[in-house]
């Protein structure tokens, strides 16, 4: 009697479930999962202190508990408000959250361009899938949009400030992953930017990891930049013995090609281990990794058009089209006009140039 | 003349300095305090005098005091907020510097109610030569036996740091301010926890407004009862306004909140009037993040009773016909007064000083005050007065920190009231642009068209 735990009643969307107390609204309402689930922008798991600032987990709490039923008479953020016994909650099934949620899509907005084309972080942006979901079609914007210096982190990490939403997960990041943090938010209101003061370079063991944990394209890994777009990859996960961390990690072929290393991710994109620059940026070839298998995809990403583990496959058609076996859905090499045969874009020093795919020799 | 608890001995000369302000009876309320009360009966004093924090929320202040955790053996802090940015709000400056041993007394017997053995007073840093009267006050209490260790041998050590501001408006939010002196980038925290549990450098911190602090050495020396009984029913005691504006006689005046808004207007004690004869249009009455009331709203309630300067007579009815006592910043416009101008100002203010954290307010405050820009100079379109009004409702209640609102408020007040004036900007363009303002900065932002041939 006395080890059993008192557990809490909750009702996230007319479904009820049990959940341990000190869970936060939207932790239960992943637990159910699905569209109950409310979109999260800055929270994130691993990071203490994280969440409560992007303001797009809001819900109605329309039942505080069954001890005090008084509604909440403000929206929450879901991701920083702890369930109460006998709490009612509504997500997608409260006008009020609809609205707001499409309020905050559209001023996430105003200061992210929609450059997907060219960013890159399409296909896997957080942002991208809010608005698909939540915004609105058209923007009521119309005045001139903020812009920023390029800045440039050092060797492995650019930042593209203009694309940042500030959800400030990358400077939890560096003050709890890494040793020493010497990036953060200068300015204020919409002015503020994310950036090094005095222009340093990030150059620490688990620095990458900011790359992860930005939901969206604003800070992008600098080995792996416009050389690829992920739906064009295949992820693996692997590990190798790691002095510095846990090794396990995904890796994005592209035919026989590791493109990049991230770290693994959950349902909800949240990484799983944090993994250390050794594995992220200096481990690009297959003899350095234990192969597990492919990774399961579960996210409700275009990554996961195409990929597998259980799903029904249509036929392959390609054999007989082009005379030979796929490899993926075509060799980018063989057809296309711009990737030179010569030019193995995943052992480019940098990010790939123009020059690159132009025939050029360097 | 109504009654005066505050700023009784403001005009005594030397009054700023100790010897004066110990002669003229100061410091009773600590040695009444130290000597013959508990720290709990000190709370219960506060309690029963029914102040309310004059900060701006009203909050009664003994109940928050009465909610400050005391785990075993953790420090507690009291924190004075002196940081008053709000516009039209100056009456804390004038009370710290024409006062500052009324603070510090208030402050050491807060402290000890409170159990506070560190307590800070953090000052707005444009108010520097303030700051340098504090600290010299703080001296003179020191030297004369009010502050360090064992105060008049009650076993209660205070000691009180001045720390200043770098100049954000955010850092007068008490969870900001308390991430500021803790020497970090001033964002409201998220609460829960709330201050009184998890406060400065995670203890239990109580953050209280100047004049409210002031306030308790009054409430002391004459009991809680005595202070309650002046003013109106959960108005107690006096309050200090700050009136600016249209108005013959600006300045800092105390009120027993028992007078009528429009014997506050127009009586020669207070603001003495509005200049030049002219009509009274609109008074934003509890500083610039209240909503605005219009002449008929303001000196009628929705009641149609006599508006007063109350906490619940000036919030009568809600947003659609009141509005507040704020931090008590009375701003007055005259019929020649545009409205759209000044809300736009005031958007203004706010975007520049949103911190930044939740997307809502970081994009919305300045998203408004462009729009807002573009109606006052003739850019405007009719479709944009109900895009603003969208943008304030989706900002208000949905931010971390009560910014947002105070951003959203005065724009959704001015359009509630004065939609016909935002309309006039919108239907006359070339009107708007004619109008001069006497003020050189605020020339046509419209660029100028090329001279044709
Ligand atoms: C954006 C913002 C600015 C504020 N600025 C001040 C200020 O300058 N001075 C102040 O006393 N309270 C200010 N407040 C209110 C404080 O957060 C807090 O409620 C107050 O200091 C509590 O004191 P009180 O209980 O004595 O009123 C501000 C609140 C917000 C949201
Ligand atoms: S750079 Fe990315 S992770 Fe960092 S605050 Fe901006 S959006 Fe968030
Ligand atoms: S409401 Fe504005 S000032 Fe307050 S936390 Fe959010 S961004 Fe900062
Ligand atoms: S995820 Fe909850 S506010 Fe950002």
């Amino acid at each position: 009697m006395s080890d059993e735990k008192k557990m809490f009643k909750v009702t996230i969307d007319n479904i009820t479930i049990e959940v341990e107390p000190g869970t936060s609204i939207l932790n239960a309402a992943r637990m159910i999962g699905g569209e109950v689930a409310p979109p999260a922008m800055c929270y994130y798991t691993k990071l203490k202190g994280s969440g409560g600032k992007c303001r797009t987990c809001l819900v109605e709490v329309a039942q505080g508990s069954t001890a005090d039923p008084r509604p909440m008479p403000k929206l929450v953020a879901s991701c920083r408000t702890n369930i109460m016994d006998g709490m009612v909650v509504k997500n997608i099934t409260s006008e009020k959250v609809i609205d707001a949620r499409k309020g905050v899509v559209e001023f996430l907005l105003i200061n992210h361009p929609l450059d997907c084309p060219i960013c890159d972080q399409a296909g896997e942006c957080h942002l991208q899938d809010l608005s698909y979901e939540h915004g609105a079609s058209g923007t009521r914007y119309q005045f001139p949009r903020r812009t920023f210096e390029k800045h440039d982190l050092g060797p492995y990490i650019q930042l593209h400030m203009t694309r940042c939403i500030m959800c400030f997960r990358c400077v939890y990041t560096a003050d709890q992953v890494t040793n020493r943090r010497v990036h953060g938010i200068l300015d204020r209101g919409e002015h503020a930017e994310i950036a090094t003061y005095i222009k340093t370079a990030l150059d620490n063991d688990f620095i990458g990891n900011v790359i992860d944990v930005c939901p969206v394209g604003a800070l992008t890994d600098k080995t792996f930049r416009f050389k690829n777009r992920v739906w064009f990859l295949k992820p693996v996960d692997a590990h190798r013995d790691c002095p510095k961390c846990s090794g396990k990690v995904q890796l994005w072929y592209r035919g026989d090609e590791v493109f990049r290393v991230t770290a693994r991710k959950d349902e909800f994109g949240e990484v799983e281990d944090w993994i250390c620059n050794d594995c992220r940026f200096e481990k690009k070839k297959t003899a350095d990794w234990v192969i597990e298998g492919p990774s399961k995809i579960d996210r409700h990403s275009v990554i996961s058009a195409n990929h597998y583990v259980g799903a029904h496959k249509p036929t392959e058609i390609e054999p007989e089209v082009m005379g030979r076996p796929p490899r993926l859905l075509m060799d980018i090499h063989s057809v296309s006009q711009v990737n030179q045969p010569s030019v193995d874009l995943s052992l480019l020093p940098g990010p790939a140039h123009s020059d690159d795919f132009n025939g050029k020799e360097k | 003349m109504g009654r005066k608890l505050l700023l009784e001995k403001a005009h005594v000369e030397g009054i700023r300095y100790y010897d004066t302000y110990r002669r003229e009876g100061g410091y009773a309320s600590v040695e009444k305090a130290l000597k013959n009360l508990s720290p709990e009966q000190v709370v219960e004093e506060v309690k029963k005098s029914g102040l309310r924090g004059r900060g701006g929320a009203g909050f009664p202040t003994g109940m928050k005091w009465s909610f400050i955790a005391k785990p075993e053996g953790v420090p507690r802090h009291l924190v004075c907020n002196a940081d008053e940015s709000e516009p039209g709000t100056f009456k804390d400056r004038y009370l710290m510097e024409f006062l500052p041993h009324l603070l510090i007394e208030g402050l050491i017997v807060s402290s000890y109610a409170l159990g506070s053995n560190a307590t800070y007073i953090y000052i707005r840093g444009e108010y520097a030569w303030v700051a340098d009267i504090l600290d010299q006050a703080i001296v003179e209490a020191k030297n004369n036996g009010w502050l360090g260790k064992n105060i008049l041998g009650s076993g209660f050590d205070c000691d009180i740091y001045v720390h200043r501001g770098a100049g954000a408006y955010i850092c007068g939010e008490e969870t900001a301010l308390i991430e500021s002196l803790e020497g970090k980038r001033g964002n409201p925290r998220i609460k829960p926890p709330f201050p009184a549990v998890k406060g400065a450098w995670d203890r239990p911190t109580v953050v209280n407004n100047v004049e409210s602090l002031a306030a308790v050495v009054p409430i002391i020396n004459m009991g809680g009862e005595e202070y309650a009984k002046i003013g109106v029913g959960k108005s107690t005691g006096t309050k200090l306004i700050s009136a600016c504006g249209n108005i013959n006689k600006p300045g800092v005046y105390e009120i027993d909140m028992t007078i009528s808004v429009e014997e506050f207007i127009y009586s020669d004690e207070y603001c003495g009037g509005i200049p030049k004869g002219k009509r009274l249009k609109a008074c934003i009455p509890g500083g610039s993040s209240v909503p605005i009331l219009p002449a008929n709203l303001l000196l009628k309630t929705a009641k149609g009773e006599t508006r007063m300067m109350t906490y619940e007579s000036l919030g009568d009815g809600g947003f659609a016909t009141g509005s507040m006592m704020g931090s008590g910043g009375f701003i007055v416009l005259d019929e020649d007064q545009c409205v759209v101008r000044h809300t736009m100002t005031l958007a203004r203010f706010y975007q520049h000083e949103s911190c930044g954290q939740c997307s809502p307010c970081r994009e919305g405050t300045g998203w408004m005050h462009r729009i807002l820009k573009n109606i006052e100079y003739g850019k405007g379109q009719k479709s944009d007065i109900d895009l603003l009004w969208d943008i304030q409702r989706r900002i208000e209640g949905n931010t971390i920190c009560p910014l947002g609102d105070a951003a959203a408020w005065p724009v959704a007040a001015a359009i509630r009231h004065f939609r016909d004036e935002f309309e006039w900007h919108v239907n006359n363009p070339d009107e708007c642009l004619k109008r001069n303002y006497g003020l050189a900065h605020y020339a046509d932002p419209r660029p100028v068209p090329a001279a044709t041939a």
